[in-house]
């Protein structure tokens, strides 16, 4: 085997573009289209500070939700309930901490673990009783909307003022902190990657080229550092009232779950059996794998992931109402991982898609907002963004069959 | 050669209902040996596999390995003994690479943590005690492969968990004529290197080109096992079509 060039890897990745496996290059391409239009467009807002925060808020839940659903469609499965699920889960940590008054300790807790339970029931109907995943999630998602509505008591609107939740997806670290996370985040990466180039070549494995590996640590450090730069600017409005500057929490938030997931997919055997069912279940099940346990164990991930999206909706809005995780949340969230470039085929998807899909998303939904567009142009043009990026899945894989076997 | 077969099967019966399937079939498995299995469609080939993997257990006879008497009641059981069957519908997930699909189900672990190095050393490992060279990568997903490159990468993931028989279910079937040749030359290599190999096939030039034995099926029953020098191209095809053979042609 000849030596590993920077060249060669190129020019690697690029047959892997013509097979049709275009990965997250889309996607990325497709925000930088869109940060350049609306930038253009109106400058002053949308590329404010400000403004920029605001993107890492409002898209919160989506991430979370569409992070959870790529384990699902990994298998080539759905889940439609998601959306209300993390309606239900967000109800049920407001409902705790407000009627009962119970400390944030509890309630955030329970609220996840209604997540996981709703996923563990869901995934035991689709692997035991072979139901298809999109019609018990269907019902799921008739059923929880009535569970949320009931939960409310027929449609009131539960505040909540725990400081702590609020302060989730509404308050901001510290100037220092957030140079520290963002320090902190590129130096583990480059520590990882670094110790695994040094593993492989250590072993006498074919590595990456070292300058490939380089560039990749520059490049996150040439998004994360003025990113963090921009984040601590200060961006109150009226500075004399108050002031606001630093990372919003939720980042390192949706940074850590973002780790752990991809770390659970890439790394852990559970990882490698969820892509090898979405592949080939047969293959799966000849390798010994436990097929029914996969599927269970993906629903009650997505469901856990959604519960977060609702905890932290419920911190940005301070309330909980019958349409938390309604309307189109659930749609933004498939959405964004399928955009992001995971597959609706099954055995194709990172992590790392559903926030990348999110952000595409968001910036869309920010964006055309702020030049006034009403909701109908929006919903239009996300809707054909998505098209677009099913589409783009839908070729690929075409083009993969095409140019394997 | 070994002084008894790896595998060897006596009187095995198999019916389904009221059809009998097969009827007192027998068929020796040789270390290092290619024995091809023949027959025409119907004859009982796909059940005698079966009955061997575990996934139907016959109605009658004995089965032995390595002399002893065993009992194959499921596909563990058969995977226990080191009895692999590869199907013709590849058993391996198109989205994972070849390191990944040969370690399926056996992952290495570290302290958790899936072992990639030690994996991709072992299956490259593999990969060159079969001279297969023909993969570029060992990090590339198998539907980049050609038919025949995921074939052995089947085989070879068949001799890196130590299996001591080998099954290969129609092995060149969907192939061209190199591919075919490059997977018959891991299938010699195979059973030169000590496995017992059963070839089914009903292709004769590969019968021929490969095996040592040749076990001929015929409505369920073993028409003949004899050894690939002994017969013809033509008393092979007379085994499969009439049962017999030697005596049609020739004035007797």
């Amino acid at each position: 085997m000849s030596r590993p060039t920077v060249g060669g890897h190129l020019r690697d990745y690029w047959a892997g573009l013509r097979g049709g496996d275009l990965g997250t290059l889309p996607a990325v391409l497709g925000l930088l289209v869109l940060i350049l239009i609306f930038g253009s467009a109106r400058g002053e807002t949308f590329l404010s500070a400000l403004n920029f925060a605001n993107l890492f808020n409002q898209s919160a839940q989506i991430v979370f939700i569409a992070m959870g659903l790529v384990f699902v469609l990994l298998l080539g499965e759905i889940d439609l309930s998601a959306g209300f699920g993390s309606g239900v889960c967000g109800a049920v940590m407001a409902i705790l901490l407000t009627d009962h008054g119970l400390p944030w300790t509890v309630a955030i807790p329970a609220a996840m673990c209604t997540g996981v339970v709703i996923g563990i029931v869901l995934g035991l109907l689709v692997a035991k009783l072979g139901i298809p995943s999109f019609v018990v999630t269907l019902a799921a998602f008739l059923g929880f909307q009535g569970v949320l509505l009931t939960l409310l008591g027929g449609g009131r609107n539960v505040a909540i003022n725990d400081e702590f939740v609020t302060s989730l997806n509404n308050g901001t670290l510290s100037v220092r902190a957030s140079w520290l996370l963002a320090v902190a985040g590129v130096a583990g990466f480059a520590l990882v990657r670094l110790l695994r180039w040094r593993g492989r070549v250590a072993r006498g494995l074919v590595a990456e080229p070292i300058g490939l590996v380089l560039a990749r640590i520059v490049g996150l450090a040439a998004l994360v550092l003025p990113a963090t730069w921009v984040l601590t600017l200060e961006r109150a409005v009226n500075t004399q009232i108050t002031s606001l500057k630093g990372t919003p929490i939720v980042v390192p938030v949706i940074v850590t779950f973002l780790v752990i997931g991809t770390f659970v997919l890439n790394r852990t055997t559970f990882g490698r059996h969820v892509h090898a069912v979405g592949g080939n279940v047969e293959a799966a099940r000849r390798a010994g794998i436990a097929v029914d346990r996969i599927r269970v164990a993906v629903f009650a991930i997505a469901s856990f992931m959604a519960s977060i999206g609702g905890i932290l909706v419920v911190s940005r809005q301070s309330s909980v109402d019958p349409n938390t995780g309604g309307s189109n949340i659930l749609l933004y969230s498939v959405g964004a991982a399928v955009i992001g470039g995971t597959s609706l085929f099954g055995g194709k998807g990172k992590i790392i898609h559903a926030v990348i899909g999110g952000a595409v998303i968001i910036v869309i939904e920010n964006g055309m907002t702020l030049l006034g567009l009403n909701s109908g142009v929006k919903f239009i043009f996300t809707g054909l963004v998505l098209l677009a990026a099913a589409s783009v899945d839908a070729l690929a894989r075409r083009r993969a069959a095409a140019s394997g076997g | 050669m070994a002084a008894t077969p790896l595998l060897e099967l006596r009187g095995i019966g198999k019916s389904f209902g009221p059809v009998q399937v097969l009827r007192d079939v027998g068929l020796s498995v040789w270390p290092g040996e290619v024995t091809a299995l023949v027959g025409d469609n119907g004859a009982g080939k796909s059940t005698l596999v079966k009955c061997i993997s575990g996934i139907h257990t016959p109605d009658a006879g004995t089965v032995l390995f390595d002399g002893r008497e065993v009992s194959i009641g499921s596909p563990r059981d058969a995977a226990g003994l080191g009895i692999e069957v590869l199907y013709q519908d590849l058993a391996l997930c198109d989205n994972l690479d070849i390191v990944q699909n040969m370690f399926l189900g056996r992952e290495i672990r570290w302290g958790g943590v899936l072992d990639e190095a030690t994996m991709e050393e072992m299956a490259g490992e593999t990969l060159r005690n079969l001279s297969i060279r023909t993969v570029a990568s060992l990090r590339q997903p198998v539907s980049r492969l050609s038919g025949g490159q995921r074939q052995t990468v089947a085989i070879a993931k068949a001799v890196l968990w130590k299996s001591r028989v080998v099954i290969l279910d129609e092995p060149t079937a969907a192939l061209g004529v190199a591919q075919t040749a490059q997977v018959l030359e891991v299938v010699r290599r195979l059973a030169d290197s000590g496995l017992g190999v059963v070839l089914i096939s009903h292709n004769m030039n590969d019968v021929f080109a490969v095996s040592d034995r040749i076990a001929a099926l015929y409505l369920g029953r073993t028409a003949a096992q004899v050894k690939v020098t002994d017969v013809s191209h033509a008393q092979v095809v007379e085994l499969i079509t009439s049962g017999t053979s030697g005596r049609s042609g020739a004035p007797s």
